[in-house]
């Protein structure tokens, strides 16, 4: 486990004790200085990657740059890409808080795409306003309960949730291939057998004066909302004492189940509202491409943001700009657009090694013995 | 499948058998790879990165080489050293073994891709075929009882490992590690040697799974060439229970109920073909419902599985 509160349970014997508030400006560099240095570590042996590849490793790193971050229309493109890994990271993050590992975004988020096209698709009538709300909520709904049932099923049967949400992205694509070939199939697509399109009046719109659609505006949300509730409010200390300590919560009498229940499914309407955002502002019908593999991406994001909905933020903007660089590094140093691939496993290959590195630091040690 | 016409229904289940024998050897080496990896208490969710390179490789090296058997080796030691350092990264303090196993699935499959673009046209000497079926004039059945030489191998595997969990000293010290690492250590059995032992040989196993996609079925190299295996390798070995054995039992199911549906289509039957391709997972998620319980852990899981330790 990552999560910050089994962090000080489990620090190495012999650690430093607690200092005074207002000298642990150590604690803090490391938290800052190990993720940057994972980073530049990242960087290097992608970089050695390419070498090998026979591209110039600065040429590959001006790309990414300049593809990611450098301009604010490339930017622009980054944050198309991070608003739905940093929804479907909340879909792990959030049940992660409370021990269960729910690897089923892309189930979520497919769920969530489906839920929408069948109120925004066939209800054209409604106003615009209404429509959107209306896709929404049925986004968050259809995936908010299918991972509530990864929950139920964790719960009432004591059914694995690693596995039984793995099990239940499958079983998502699946419905979606049943439904885009058969009830919902439009017969004007021919070359990729889709859903009837989401009408113009229904799209969402764009961030005014970006290219950004309202996804992200969600998704910055939904990351507040969660940072707020999981690390301020009663509620999440109910969370993080189920995830600390699952004897103890239910001992002082926490109603475990039905707290996990629903973390399940909010973490859930996370990544169904994802879905929504793709298909209401990006894809415009469910078809295959729902599952780009956002899912699976968020899964990582959670991890490396450690749970926390700021990390979550920070990370999935990260990978946004990872992502948005393929056809950079695809056109201006002649690699495979599998390079973004092998680029982002090592990022987080390096960022997850990176955290057994906390308290192995002499120089971040908090040093006490001054102020005794 | 026009053929299956001329022999009506009784072509169903002959095709969903062809499909078992054709398509369950990737699941039988990941699964029993996982299996492997499992009972030394830590998971591998990266094994479908390192079915993909498993897959390149081995088409790649037998292209090169001319020779299928140099790739199916090639195979397995790609698999080993994706293997290395998931069995490094996943034993380190508070890292977590899921994550890696995504973080791995991400790179293998990225380093797959990457390196075997060269090697999406080009033709590779395929494996050699046991024809088990000139008994029979139909063309469906001697179809169906080309057996590779591999689904061969991992069957022996599959019993051999079984052999090896119960009789040898090895076998107990991976159960012992996998069941109680704290109790191992104490016994003296170095618990990071095992689970690296363990890892790296379970993913050179499902490196061969690789192998057996590109060089037997479909029997060419794209980056389609896996429809999930790798993941589903976890699925298998709860559906199996941690026993090798019925690692190849629930192998041969999931090979066949993938050819229910084009068995189906083939047969007339056209609507619902999408959902019955989610027939395995269906059934396994069912069979977990019914066999768990929230009061104990499933029978035959290694203790560690899943705790950090």
């Amino acid at each position: 486990m990552t999560s910050t509160a089994t962090i000080t349970l489990t620090a190495p014997p012999g650690a430093a004790p607690e200092p005074p508030a207002g000298r642990r400006w150590r604690t803090s560099l490391e938290s800052v200085a190990i993720p940057a240095g994972a980073m530049l570590v990242a960087l290097l042996l992608f970089g050695i990657f390419c070498g090998l590849a026979g591209a110039s490793p600065f040429s590959v790193y001006y790309s990414i740059y300049r593809a990611a971050f450098g301009s604010w229309y490339a930017f622009q493109n980054t944050l198309i890409r991070a608003a739905p890994i940093m929804l479907c990271a909340l879909c792990t993050a959030l049940p992660m808080r409370l021990g269960l590992v729910v690897i089923g975004n892309e189930g979520a988020l497919v769920m969530g795409g489906l839920g929408t096209v069948l109120v925004g698709a066939y209800w054209v009538s409604a106003p615009h306003y209404v429509a959107l709300t209306a896709m929404a909520l049925a986004g968050m709904l259809a995936g908010g309960l299918w991972i509530l049932a990864v929950g139920a099923m964790k719960i009432y049967r004591g059914v694995n949730e690693v596995i039984s949400s793995l099990l239940m992205n499958y079983i998502a694509i699946a419905i979606l291939n049943h439904l885009v070939n058969g009830p919902m199939h439009d017969p004007s697509s021919l070359n990729k057998p889709s859903s009837f399109p989401v009408p113009d009046a229904n799209a969402l719109g764009n961030i005014p004066g970006s290219r950004v659609h309202f996804g992200l505006i969600y998704g910055i949300v939904a990351c507040l909302i969660t940072w707020v509730l999981i690390e301020h409010t009663s509620f999440g200390f109910k969370v993080r004492m189920i995830g600390g300590n699952l004897r103890a919560a239910r001992i002082a009498g926490l109603p475990v189940g039905k707290i996990s229940l629903l973390v399940c499914f909010l973490g859930g309407a996370a990544a169904g509202l994802a879905g929504m955002a793709e298909i209401a502002a990006v894809q415009g019908c469910a078809n295959e491409s729902l599952a780009a593999g956002y899912g699976y991406a968020g899964i990582l994001v959670a991890f490396v943001g450690r749970q926390h909905g700021l990390g979550v933020l920070l990370v999935a903007i990260l990978l946004g700009g990872i992502l948005a660089s393929g056809g950079m590094l695809q056109r201006q140093n002649h690699l495979s657009d599998a390079t973004v691939l092998v680029f982002q496993g090592l990022v987080f290959l390096v960022i997850l090694y990176s955290e057994s590195l906390y308290g192995r630091f002499k120089f971040f040690q908090e040093r006490t013995h001054g102020h005794q | 499948m026009a053929t299956s016409e001329s022999i009506g229904w009784l072509g169903v289940p002959l095709a969903i058998m062809a499909g078992a024998i054709r398509g369950s050897s990737p699941f039988l080496f990941v699964s029993v790879g996982e299996c492997l990896t499992e009972k030394s208490g830590k998971i591998n969710l990266g094994l479908e990165g390192t079915l993909l390179m498993g897959a390149m490789s081995a088409y790649a090296v037998s292209y090169k080489s001319g020779s299928p058997w140099l790739g199916v080796l090639a195979a397995g030691l790609a698999g080993a050293g994706l293997g290395a350092m998931h069995a490094w990264l996943a034993q380190l303090p508070r890292v977590n073994d899921i994550a890696v196993g995504i973080a791995m699935f991400i790179f293998g499959s990225g380093l797959a891709f990457f390196l075997g673009d060269p090697f999406i046209q080009p033709m590779a000497p395929p494996l050699p075929a046991i024809q088990l079926g000139n008994w029979s004039s139909l063309p469906q059945i001697q179809s169906a009882l080309k057996i590779s030489p591999l689904l061969v191998l991992g069957i022996i595997l599959s019993f051999a490992l079984y052999w090896f969990f119960q009789n040898t000293r090895w076998g107990l010290f991976i159960r012992a590690v996998g069941d109680n690492p704290a109790a191992a250590r104490a016994q003296g059995i170095s618990v990071v040697k095992v689970r690296t032992l363990s890892i790296m040989t379970g993913s050179f196993l499902a490196g061969l799974g690789g192998a057996s996609l590109s060089l037997v079925y479909p029997g060419s190299w794209t980056r389609l060439v896996s429809s999930g295996q790798g993941l589903m390798a976890v699925a298998l070995v709860i559906f199996a229970r941690w026993d090798p054995r019925r690692c190849l039992l629930a192998s041969l199911l999931f090979g066949g109920a993938q050819a229910v549906g084009p068995a189906l289509q083939a047969a007339g039957v056209k609507s619902y073909y999408y959902l019955f391709n989610a027939a395995p997972y269906i059934l396994t998620l069912g069979i977990m419902i019914f066999t768990c319980s929230p009061k104990r852990s499933l029978a035959g899981a290694p203790g560690a599985l899943g705790t950090g330790e």
